[in-house]
Order: C-alpha cells, then structure tokens, then sequence
C-alpha cells in the first residue's frame, strides 16, 4: 500500500488460510481507543490466519495420507501410466470428510466461541470509535459555525 | 419493480421480453418468477444459493427461498439460496442458452458472471484500500442483504398471502412484502456478520462483502438493525402484531439459532426448514390476522420443500463443509440425509391432498400436481439409491423449479371465496351481492 494513505489495506486471499490480510493504517494522533481497537483487530487476525491456516494444512496432509492409503488397499499405485494423479471418487472421499470433521469438532467448538468473542468485541469498539469521531466532528462543527 | 431491477443488474438481456410470459428462465444464474396478482400470473426469480444455510433467510436465503446454496465445484447451479457454485447445468427450459458460465456465483452477485469471472480474478491478487466509495455501496449493500434470496423469500410470502381467502388488500400486501423483504435483509447480514472467517474457506462464499474487506462490520451491523427495526415495525404498526411477532421470531431464529448451530449440530437443518416455512405463514397472517389451517398447510409444503432442495445441494458440497467445520447431515449421517429428503418428498404429496380438505384450493390441485410430486419423490428415490453426484443434482435441480409449479398451480386452484360465501345462503341475498367479490 502506498506511503501516503489514510486508510488500511485488505490484501489477497492468504495460500493457506484463505483469509485475506489486512494493513492497518496508523494515524499519526491515534487515541488510547483507537490503539486498542487496531491492536484487537491485529490480534483477531494473527489468530485467524493461525488457526486456518494449521487447520487447512492439516486437511490437505490428512486428506493425501487418506488417499495414499486407500488406494494401497486397492494395489494401486499414487499416479497411473500416464503420470496423473490418482483420485479416490467422492463416495469413497466421504469417509474421509466425516472422520475428519467428527475429529476437529472440539476444536471447532473452541474457535467458534472465540470468534464469537473478539467478533463482538471488535464491533463494539468501532462503535465507540465511530461515536468519539461523530461527537469530535459536531464539535468542530459547532465551533467553526461559531466563528 | 424489485424484480426488474433484479432482471437487468443479473444481464438477463432476454428476460424483460419474458415477463408476459409465464415460463421459466432458467439463467445460469436466476431461474425467475413474477407475481403478477392482477395478471394471475406468477414469475418467481430465483437465484442459487448456497444451501448451507437454509432456515428461512428472511433472513437468509429462502432455503427454499431460505436456504443458501452452496457452491457445486465449477458446475453451473441455479442458485436458489445463497450462493452456491453450481455444476453446469442442462438448460432448464429452452431459453436457458444462456448457460455458458462456469461459476454461480451466490445471489448476492450482481454482476455479468462472465466479466464478473474475469474481473474476480484480478482483482483478487490486488491490494485493496479499504475505503467505503459511495457508489459501490448498493451493490455492496446488496450482496450484504442477500438480494436475490431475500426476493425469493418475499416472493414466497406473497405466495401466503395470495392463498388467504380473503379479498385481496393491495395496501396490506404491500406493506406486508416490504416488511418480510426488510427482515430477511436484515437477518441475511446478521448471518454474514457471523460468518466471516468460514466464507472466506468456503469456494461459494469467498467473494462476499465483509470477507473482502469492503464493508466494515460496523456498517453491517448498522445496515442489518437499520433494515430490522423498521421491518419488524412495519409488519407490527402496518400490517398486524402477528406477522410482526413471527418476523422478529423468524430472525431471531434464523441469526440467533440456525447460524450458531450449524457448526453444532446436524439439527440445524430442520430449524433451517423452519426458518424457510415461516414467510409464507406471516403472507397469510397478514393477509388474515390470524394462524389458520391454511397457513400452516403452506408453512407445511414450504418445510417439506426445504429438505429435498437442501440435501441434494449438500451432497456435492462435503468437502467444504468438512473443511469449514459445518455440521451437515450429508457428511456426518449421510443414509439419513437421502432418506429424509426422500420421506418429505413424499409429505409434498400428502400436504397437496390435504390442500383441498382444508379449503384452501379445489381438488384439481392434488390432481394437477400429483405428475410434479410424483416426479421429485422419485427423484429422491433414485438419491436415496443411488447416492451419487448426478442424482444429487437432479434433485436439486427439479426442486428449483418445483416449488414455484407447485405455488403456481394452486395459487390458480384456489378456492373461489365467492365460491364459499354462495355456499352460504346467497338466495336471501340475491344475485347482486354476488358480484361484489371479486377474488382470484
């Protein structure tokens, strides 16, 4: 993003937790309000990108391993003659998708609450923000009219 | 006019010369249906969505209107609900030539899908500044609100209200339909609120507003409670407490329980279904002012409606709900998900019969529509045999268009309310009075 600008910048999808990164734009005269919401929006993110993306690895991983077996139990071998990758069909991928799911429920459950938790806090506080904003500009307002 | 706007920002060039026309258009993108009360006619637009979600998006995409598609891989889907990706499909009717785009893109989308396509794709791998431009903000605002589904749900409710035997009240149905319209925004970005991080791993859901950066969840939130409050007050002050209370019930359900939960629980479908089945009820008690029968026998075929559409969906859409971390019935119990949405394709067939015991309609309407019922429960046979990716989409291809049919054909088998009253006794009346009413 450039030097000169005023606003943050939202970049493209991350490779591996599919979350797009955000660049937070500090204002030369931020108040302690304005700090703890970028520094609750950094955090929020940090975590995000973690969790997504040790959690898609992890799929991608177990997903391969799956594949990898399976098809050893059928005497096959991970690309056929003509160098393609080999592929179970989508019946035989749902086993995989249900087990899978089943064993990150908890940690899902954990995420979830989490999310829930800095969603709200995040919003609250660009609430209070927007309000602090509002209230200083009518001020301005008043007072330049005043004049 | 809602529908217009609809048709021209989808680039549907050829639906405008259609709207006289009751047919289906089956867009890659939009399968359309108008009310046209006076017309007799009813042209329903609907827009594939992503099933996931499917409790009434009066909030969210009607499931059936509710309900948000999800994405098919790179197929072609008409979206009902949010948007899903869709596989390519075979044109639904002889105007759907228009199907050459890859990718669904979910209702919200406004775009051409071809340039919409190129145009995503760059833009994706660009850094952008993440500053609200006001003339972006409709379509923004659109996408947020889950436009088409919102349609979609609007146009179910009038469906409810169309069926009240009662003389029709222009006034009414109008306040009625923008108010169920206003909730199922608000209910839509309350959902999409919520579902930040999981959007942007799902392949249906990545390009929404709030996953890209360009709105904040600020305004989302504003945006949802500046569309809610008045809905829900308009449906309360203008129309009846009744169809306020069940609007403020169905958002609350929809953002509050069916959102959270389908991360939880499988049982999210059925509180999904439920969602779907509310709008009609609240067209009826609007209509009415009260819970009849009637409006539970709608209510009724609208959540039976809900479990073929959505089960079908959800069968090509596994790996991204095990992904995502999704509850769905399709990856966690999946001989139970093709048995459901087998058991209430069949419930279509015994609701429509009991259409007519009920006086809704005359009994041509369990008659006209057994050929449809018996259709998509055979449909669902074959899923519930087969299990695979075809039968799956056949399925859910045949629900899109069945639901509007069905809404259709009773709406033109409807009991004459004249037809009741002269049952009474119109001989100490004379013939005079029999020309006040005029009804459907």
């Amino acid at each position: 993003p450039p030097a000169h600008s005023c606003n943050d910048w939202i970049g493209p999808p991350d490779k591996h937790s599919n979350l797009r990164p955000v660049i937070f734009y500090v204002p030369p005269e931020e108040s302690p309000l304005e700090r703890r919401l970028r520094e609750a929006r950094q955090e929020a993110q940090a975590c995000d990108q973690r969790f997504w993306a040790r959690h898609n690895r992890a799929f991608s991983q177990e997903k391969e391993e799956f594949i990898y077996s399976r098809l050893k139990a059928k005497g096959l071998e991970m690309r056929d003659e003509t160098g393609q990758k080999a592929t179970l069909n989508a019946e035989e991928m749902a086993d995989f998708y249900k087990d899978f799911l089943s064993r990150n429920f908890r940690k899902h459950m954990q995420y979830n609450r989490d999310w829930y938790k800095r969603n709200f806090t995040i919003t609250f506080l660009m609430g209070q923000v927007a309000l602090v904003r509002a209230l200083r500009w009518l001020r301005w307002k008043k007072k330049n009219v005043g004049n | 006019g809602l529908f217009v706007w609809h048709l021209k920002n989808t680039g549907v060039r050829q639906l405008p010369c259609r709207f006289v026309h009751l047919c289906r258009v089956a867009n890659d993108r939009l399968i359309t249906f108008q009310y046209f009360n006076f017309l007799k006619r009813m042209y329903v637009t609907q827009y594939n969505n992503d099933l996931s979600q499917r409790a009434k998006p009066k909030s969210e995409a009607v499931v059936s209107p509710f309900r948000e598609l999800q994405q098919l891989d790179q197929e072609k889907k008409v979206v009902h609900k949010i948007s899903p990706i869709s596989p390519v499909q075979q044109p639904l009717s002889e105007t759907s030539s228009k199907n050459e785009l890859r990718e669904m893109k979910s209702a919200a989308d406004t775009e051409d899908l071809v340039t919409l396509v190129r145009a995503r794709s760059k833009d994706d791998r660009q850094w952008k500044e993440m500053k609200l431009r006001l003339d972006d903000l409709p379509g923004i605002l659109a996408r947020l609100s889950k436009i088409k589904l919102t349609a979609l749900v609007v146009s179910t409710a009038s469906a409810g209200f169309a069926m009240a035997p009662v003389p029709f009240d222009l006034t009414c149905f109008l306040l009625a339909s923008l108010g169920t319209g206003l909730a199922s925004c608000a209910a839509n970005s309350i959902n999409q609120f919520f579902e930040v991080p999981f959007d942007s791993n799902m392949n249906r859901t990545k390009n929404r507003p709030l996953v890209r950066g360009q709105i904040s969840p600020l305004l989302a939130v504003c945006f949802a409670a500046s569309c809610g409050v008045p809905g829900i007050a308009l449906l309360t002050l203008g129309v009846n407490p009744l169809t306020g209370a069940l609007g403020a019930f169905n958002i609350f359900l929809y953002t509050c329980c069916y959102t959270p939960m389908k991360r939880m629980s499988i049982a999210n479908t059925w509180v999904g279904a439920v969602v779907g089945a509310i709008p009609p009820v609240m067209g009826w008690t609007a209509a009415t002012g009260s819970l009849d029968a009637g409006a539970l026998l709608l209510g009724g075929i609208l959540y039976s409606w809900q479990f073929p559409h959505f089960n079908a969906l959800s069968w090509g859409l596994r790996e991204d709900y095990s992904r995502g971390g999704y509850c769905m019935m399709s990856v966690t119990h999946p001989e139970l998900c093709r048995r459901v949405a087998l058991r209430h394709c069949l419930a279509l067939i015994g609701l429509s019969t009991a259409a007519p015991v009920l006086d809704i309609t005359t009994w041509t309407f369990p008659v006209v529509s057994l050929p449809i019922n018996l259709y998509i429960s055979y449909l669902g046979f074959r899923f519930y045999r087969d299990a695979d990716r075809s039968s799956s989409r056949k399925l859910f291809f045949c629900s899109l268009w069945h639901l509007p049919m069905l809404l259709l054909v009773m709406f033109t088998c409807k009991k004459s309310f004249l037809e009741k009253e002269d049952k009474g006794d119109l001989l100490s009346e004379g013939p005079g009075r029999a020309m006040e009413i005029r009804l459907p």
